[in-house]
């Protein structure tokens, strides 16, 4: 199967990268024909003799031009065009037993610039998105705080107000791929990070509203979901960079992504920034609950597990090209395009190799470049149509460098699934498909 | 200037515990507000375990109805569902089993998350007597409890879990080197040798479904 859908992409390309002139010669043909048709008294309309997909293209007025269109209110929510419908998000379902806890993945390779739309955020679920009536929603702050405190929407939307712009990352992205090439597919390998707009009121202007406690160290963070979703985070991060949210993109957060509310953890492992927020307790330990103890913790080959990994280290991916994204026009110019980004801060340089990291070449980053968000970065490159693995090297602003997987396989063996951020590798071939491979 | 000073003072010597709110927005919880969400129980000590108590015996009847579709009736797992059982002694191999048995820290964790966020599409429905019960069979099907026990909150803290000293707290990294100057030019000492093309193989994506 595989097989067969890689020489149709190369039967795609080829037909790509021919020269055009055959092309218009025959349209030129026809439309000649046409004419000395229309000049022997035979009405035959010009679209008519024209190929189906091509009725629109010049010399030809096109149809959306000679008609007129809808008006203001025919879709009051905007959707994309029609034409764009395989930008969504995808799951892999033996990936897991059920949708409702289960991930899907944000089709990377598909966008441009740094802000990810709402609705192709990735999900992840543990118990399938809750339709929450924010009227009825409550927030409570209590534990070791002077005053417990309960917040509606509007109460938290009173608030003095504050927006960033913040990447979110599982722990697992990449997760499939420790022992190997697994997910031939941007989408499935780095999928599981966005990076939108947030806007809500400061978690430390809200721990202060409730007065914390100070013998207060961490604090657990409950979902209102089916899962009740808990982790503890240390106190020192929620009154540091935490953001209680109910906006993304500027709109009020989609019901996948914690309507009506939400926790964001900047920089940190996505598990913790707690949608459907309803409950944050102050305490002196960690609850060591089901979420960081058996899942979201990262095994050794020692055997033992550490706990509490939370930050993102720094990352990076070439989302075009990739296997979504062949080269398809044959040798000639490309912009290899891809995204950083690090946990720790902004992103210092991402490196570009086209040889399977012999020699590397320095991107530039398209400004903005944001603490804690994705920053994108190209290269401008020519392919000679030879056999090409294309890598990209995010540094961020500690002088961390993300490392190969090898690297990461010596520190932490295959078994740990979260925190893979190795550089990936893409094989370009000569028929300009491109796969996921790893390589020594 | 005194008074300033004075809250100054205060403000200081409880950076956060100001004597009174900020803004004034929301409203104080009640203690009653309060018992219908409060239900985290921490796991290393067992803080915030209720009262009552469940048997092995009604556990094995519960789980049966309420838990073994996706679980296994001998919480082997069903599928890609989670297996509850086994997995002593696999954590260094090829194909770690993660389990209560084999890798959870704490006992009263499993009371925690049974009691938030099962059964799967009924979260919150068992009576606390009901998860002792459930929690207590689990226990019993890795070997922690015997088959004719009772479980309450104080037998569930006494349970010590095999895989208690498992874990590392606080985090190593970064453990990859990051060279000040990272090379630039002639980096490999070979040529780059693909090792994995499992991907191309396997062929999945967004247009592809994994082949069988």
């Amino acid at each position: 199967m595989a097989t067969h859908d890689r020489n149709e992409v190369a039967r795609h390309v080829a037909a790509m990268s021919a020269t055009s002139q055959p092309v218009l010669s025959a349209r030129r043909r026809l439309l000649m024909g046409a004419g000395v048709a229309a000049a022997s008294g035979a009405l035959l309309h010009p679209k008519l003799a024209l190929a189906k997909g091509s009725e629109n293209l010049p010399p030809n007025v096109p149809d959306w031009t000679r008609s007129l269109g809808t008006g203001v209110n025919e879709k009051p929510y905007g959707v994309p065009s029609s034409f764009e419908k395989n930008v969504v998000r995808r799951n892999v379902e033996w990936l897991t037993a059920t949708e409702q806890s289960s991930v899907n993945f944000t089709p990377l390779p598909e966008l441009d610039g740094i802000i990810t739309p709402s609705g192709l955020c990735f999900e992840r679920h543990h118990a399938g998105v809750p339709e929450i009536d924010p009227a009825q929603h409550r927030l409570v702050i209590h534990g070791m705080v002077a005053r417990p405190l309960i917040f509606t929407m509007d109460d938290l939307v009173r608030f003095p107000s504050t927006s960033r712009i913040l990447f979110l990352e599982c722990p697992a992205n990449g997760g499939m791929e420790w022992k190997g090439a697994q997910m031939d597919g941007c989408q499935f390998t780095h999928g599981m990070v966005h990076c939108c707009e947030w806007t809500g009121v400061a978690l430390s202007t809200l721990l202060a509203e409730a007065g914390v406690l100070p013998e207060a160290k961490w604090m657990l963070a409950e979902g209102a979901d089916g899962a009740a979703m808990t982790r503890s985070i240390p106190l020192a991060k929620a009154l540091d960079d935490c953001i209680v949210c109910y906006a993304q993109n500027g709109e009020r957060i989609r019901p996948e992504q914690g309507y009506p509310v939400r926790l964001m953890v900047p920089g940190w492992e996505g598990n913790v920034n707690v949608k459907w927020l309803r409950r944050l307790k102050l305490g002196d330990r960690p609850w060591h609950h089901r979420e960081e103890t058996s899942k979201y913790t990262d095994l050794m080959p020692d055997g033992k597990a550490r706990q509490f990994t939370f930050t993102m280290d720094a990352n990076s991916v070439v989302t075009a090209p990739c296997p979504e994204k062949p080269l398809k026009f044959g040798k000639g110019f490309y912009e290899i395009r891809g995204l950083a980004w690090s946990g720790h801060g902004r992103i210092k340089r991402v490196d570009v190799s086209v040889d399977g990291g012999n020699n590397w070449q320095t991107a530039v980053l398209q400004e903005p470049v944001l603490s804690k968000a994705l920053t994108r970065f190209r290269l401008p490159w020519t392919w000679d149509g030879a056999p090409t693995l294309v890598q990209s090297r995010a540094i961020d602003e500690t002088g961390y460098v993300q490392p190969t997987i090898e690297q990461l396989r010596a520190a932490r063996g295959v078994n740990s699934i979260y925190h893979k951020n190795a550089q990936q590798t893409w094989r370009v071939n000569p028929d300009g498909t491109v796969n996921n491979v790893q390589i020594l | 200037m005194f008074l300033a000073l004075l809250s100054a003072l205060l403000l200081g010597g409880s950076a956060h515990a100001q004597s009174a709110a900020p803004y004034g927005i929301g409203r104080p919880a009640t203690a009653e507000q309060i018992k219908g969400w409060d239900i985290d129980i921490r796991g290393d000590d067992g803080r915030g375990l209720p009262p009552g108590k469940g048997t092995v015996k009604q556990g094995e009847e519960l789980y049966l109805s309420q838990c073994a579709s996706c679980h296994g009736e001998f919480g082997e797992g069903n599928g890609r569902w989670p297996e509850l059982m086994g997995g002593k002694g696999t954590l260094t191999s090829d194909d770690p089993r993660k389990t209560v048995g084999s890798y959870w820290p704490y006992a009263p964790t499993l009371f925690d998350y049974i009691r938030r966020t099962m059964p799967f599409t009924a979260p919150q429905s068992l009576s606390d007597d009901e998860v002792y019960a459930i929690t207590a069979y689990i226990l019993n099907l890795n070997d922690l409890l015997p088959a004719d026990a009772t479980l309450d909150a104080a037998g569930l803290v006494a349970i010590r879990l095999p895989n208690r000293d498992g874990f590392i707290e606080g985090d190593p990294r970064p453990d990859t080197a990051s060279p000040a100057a990272p090379c630039m030019t002639n980096c490999r000492k070979a040529p780059p040798k693909v090792t994995s093309d499992l991907a191309e193989r396997l062929g999945v994506t967004p247009s592809r479904k994994p082949k069988d």
